[in-house]
């Protein structure tokens, strides 16, 4: 078994409320980091490494240090958004370890000098904002928000507040706009929410994760949190595994498991959902490049990959990915990859908030022709004119969602080409949606061949 | 009955909205003062997501013209700052909706594990098309985006709570359950 920093506790009965949580050293971290200064705590954040779990996976300490010291008013904003497909590893955090999150917020608070801080959480989770809800409410009623913390002389106010269906409220300039009680739209950076943010004032935007790990850190030190894990990838991360595989589920993983042994072993997901093999995975969520089996396992120099920031990217977006925020999906032969590159880009058309044309449009394309492709009205040209529409948002947007919509749709042209192919020649077989669920690959490819012979 | 390509249920992004009347119970009035009073001064309009779903649970979950601009007026806000606000998040509903909507995830990962078999099943069983209200006013049947459930796939929202791990079987149990009126609300719990 690995190393535990986030689940360690979470079988505890009764682990969700105050009582039990402050019994299993709950708030500890708050009362050390009352005794030491902003500038220590960010330096242990430095030390350990911790790398932002919301996607992107920069630096935390470093981004801690950015913030604007010309305005004293400082901000810290939880993402706790969730709603990239494949991850639903924060509201299993918050349904089960609220006063976890709560007690990171206020230590990173503290670092961070910040007086104000929210939780910004999804329309959907409802019922978890009631959770956290109640939990803050137990901090305040216990010393651990309000005015001069536990004699200290610090002040801080918590409170949570809720989205109402924006996939693109995720990203963090938007984020901000929506909480202000606004249309999500997302910034033009720079200027940086580290300088301005929340309000006009320099404000930190954090995933739920990150919040989470730094009790931890705080209390350990940041030296032996970067003594898990490998390289620049330290510490453990939840991963939120999803699709076809035994063992659905939030696992917390130590940053050096290899990806075979993580879908394989029983630890984790269990191997495949049936004995149908595997085919593809998109390892960190929708808006990473999915993945052959082939280059799961290995990188394409033959070697092991592993669960981590580097060896997920090996080979750039060539033949690697990215860990992004952790949301794994696995795809056995029944899964056809031209209907999830529809569906990613429905997803993706749906959630542009309009601003930039080249992702309002260009999404709207990317759907119109993936549809078109896999119900089996496609053209032979369609899927140059599919490379060309993503080669064309990338890059040119306001946000990083139009790149996240354009990577999906590249990698699957990139590694399944055969399989659009296969789309356009033969459109009477693609129209039953289940076409691989009848028909393995194997037989496919079959048909292929024996249509080029004839042509010949 | 999924294979649509137009995603979009344009129903939601009319500006004019409809006429449909208000209530704002003295509860509610308490909450809203209380959620306002978690933003700074000059700040207010901060609570104005948070307010429009508690208008939106006591108003039969949809927000009439008269709601938002209740709502403007509560916040001391403009009536246009509510209504882009209502006509950009998908939770709000400008129009009456079916009194259970069936709200399945129809993303990737809910696909891989039957998502779109449940939807055809519910769809013929309820005898509607996805969208669609049933005659009786009861039921609607929706394809939503990945809901933050991917692991218990299929799942949908039904209200305030999740249906997970569903099969068949469990939705002829939740249909039932629904016409029972033993469906929870989340105020109720
Ligand atoms: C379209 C889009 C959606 C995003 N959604 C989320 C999200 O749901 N949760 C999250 O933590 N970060 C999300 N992010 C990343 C945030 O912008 C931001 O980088 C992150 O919250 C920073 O926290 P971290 O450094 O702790 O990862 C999203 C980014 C983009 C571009
Ligand atoms: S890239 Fe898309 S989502 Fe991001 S700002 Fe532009 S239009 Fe909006
Ligand atoms: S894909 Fe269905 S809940 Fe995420």
């Amino acid at each position: 078994m690995g190393k535990k920093i986030l689940l360690e506790h979470i079988n505890v009965p009764g682990i969700e409320t105050y009582e039990v949580y402050r019994k299993t050293g709950g708030y500890a971290s708050v009362e050390k980091a009352l005794k030491m200064t902003p500038t220590e705590i960010v330096e242990e954040v430095k030390k350990s490494g911790l790398r932002g779990r919301g996607g992107a996976g920069f630096p935390t300490g470093m981004k801690w240090s950015f913030i604007g010291k010309n305005n004293p008013t400082h901000h810290l904003v939880c993402n706790a958004d969730e709603s990239e497909p494949g991850t639903f590893k924060d509201r299993y955090l918050m349904e089960k370890l609220p006063h976890l999150l709560i007690e990171g917020m206020i230590t990173s608070s503290i670092a961070l000098e910040a007086h104000l801080s929210y939780i910004y959480i999804r329309g959907e989770y409802m019922w978890v904002y009631r959770i956290l809800e109640r939990a803050i409410n137990e901090a305040y009623a216990n010393g651990w928000l309000g005015k001069n913390i536990k004699g200290s002389g610090f002040d801080l106010d918590l409170h949570v507040t809720c989205g109402a269906g924006a996939y693109i409220c995720g990203e963090e300039t938007a984020l901000i706009e929506s909480l202000e009680g606004k249309r999500g739209n997302p910034r033009i950076k720079p200027p940086f929410p580290a300088v301005v943010g929340l309000y006009g004032n320099p404000t930190v935007v954090n995933n739920v994760e990150t919040i989470m790990d730094v009790p931890w850190i705080v209390m350990n030190g940041g030296e032996e949190f970067a003594k898990i894990g490998i390289g620049k990838s330290t510490g453990t991360k939840l991963i939120s595994a999803s699709g076809n595989i035994k063992k659905p589920g939030v696992y917390e993983i130590e940053l050096n498991v290899p990806v075979e042994e993580f879908v394989m072993s029983d630890e984790y997901c269990g191997g495949m959902q049936t004995d149908r093999p595997l085919k593809a995975c998109v390892p960190g969520g929708s808006s990473v490049p999915i993945l052959p089996a082939e280059l799961l396992f290995k990188t394409a120099k033959g070697e092991q990959r592993l669960m981590t920031y580097e060896s997920m990217s090996d080979g750039g977006f060539a033949t690697g990915s990215m860990i992004g925020s952790g949301g794994f999906i696995v795809y056995d032969d029944r899964q056809c990859i031209v209907r999830n590159t529809w569906n990613f880009s429905r997803f993706y058309h749906h959630e542009s908030c309009g601003q930039c044309s080249p992702c309002r449009e260009g999404t709207g394309w990317l759907e119109k022709v993936t549809w078109r492709l896999e119900h089996g009205f496609g053209r032979e040209e369609d899927i140059d004119l599919l490379w060309d529409i993503q080669r064309k948002i990338e890059g040119n947007t306001i946000c990083p969602l139009g790149d996240a919509a354009a990577w999906p749709v590249a990698a699957a042209i990139r590694h399944f080409r055969h399989e659009f192919e296969y789309h356009v020649r033969f459109p009477e077989k693609v129209k039953d949606r289940k076409h691989f669920e009848y028909e393995p690959w194997e037989k496919v490819k079959y048909l292929m061949a024996k249509q080029e012979a004839m042509a010949v | 009955m999924t294979e649509k390509l137009s995603n979009d249920d344009k129903s939601n992004s009319s500006p004019s909205g409809r006429l449909g009347g208000v209530i704002l119970s003295d509860k509610t009035i308490a909450r809203i003062e209380l959620l306002k009073s978690r933003f700074p001064e000059g700040k207010k309009k901060s609570a104005l997501l948070t307010i429009l779903h508690e208008v939106q649970d006591e108003n039969n979950d949809w927000l009439s013209v008269e709601a938002m601009d209740k709502v403007a007026e509560v916040l001391g806000i403009l009536p246009i700052e509510v209504y882009e606000v209502v006509s950009f998040y998908s939770m709000y509903n400008q129009k009456p909706v079916g009194k259970y909507v069936f709200e399945f995830c129809r993303t990737s990962c809910c696909v891989t594990r039957g998502a779109e078999d449940l939807m055809d099943y519910t769809c013929k069983k309820l005898g509607v098309e996805m969208g669609e209200v049933t005659a009786d006013g009861l039921f609607q049947v929706k394809g939503v985006e990945c809901l933050g459930a991917c692991g218990y796939a299929p799942m949908l929202q039904l209200g305030d709570f999740y249906q997970e791990f569903l099969t068949p079987e469990k939705m002829d149990a939740l249909i039932e359950d629904c016409k029972a009126g033993k469906i929870q609300k989340l105020s109720a719990v």
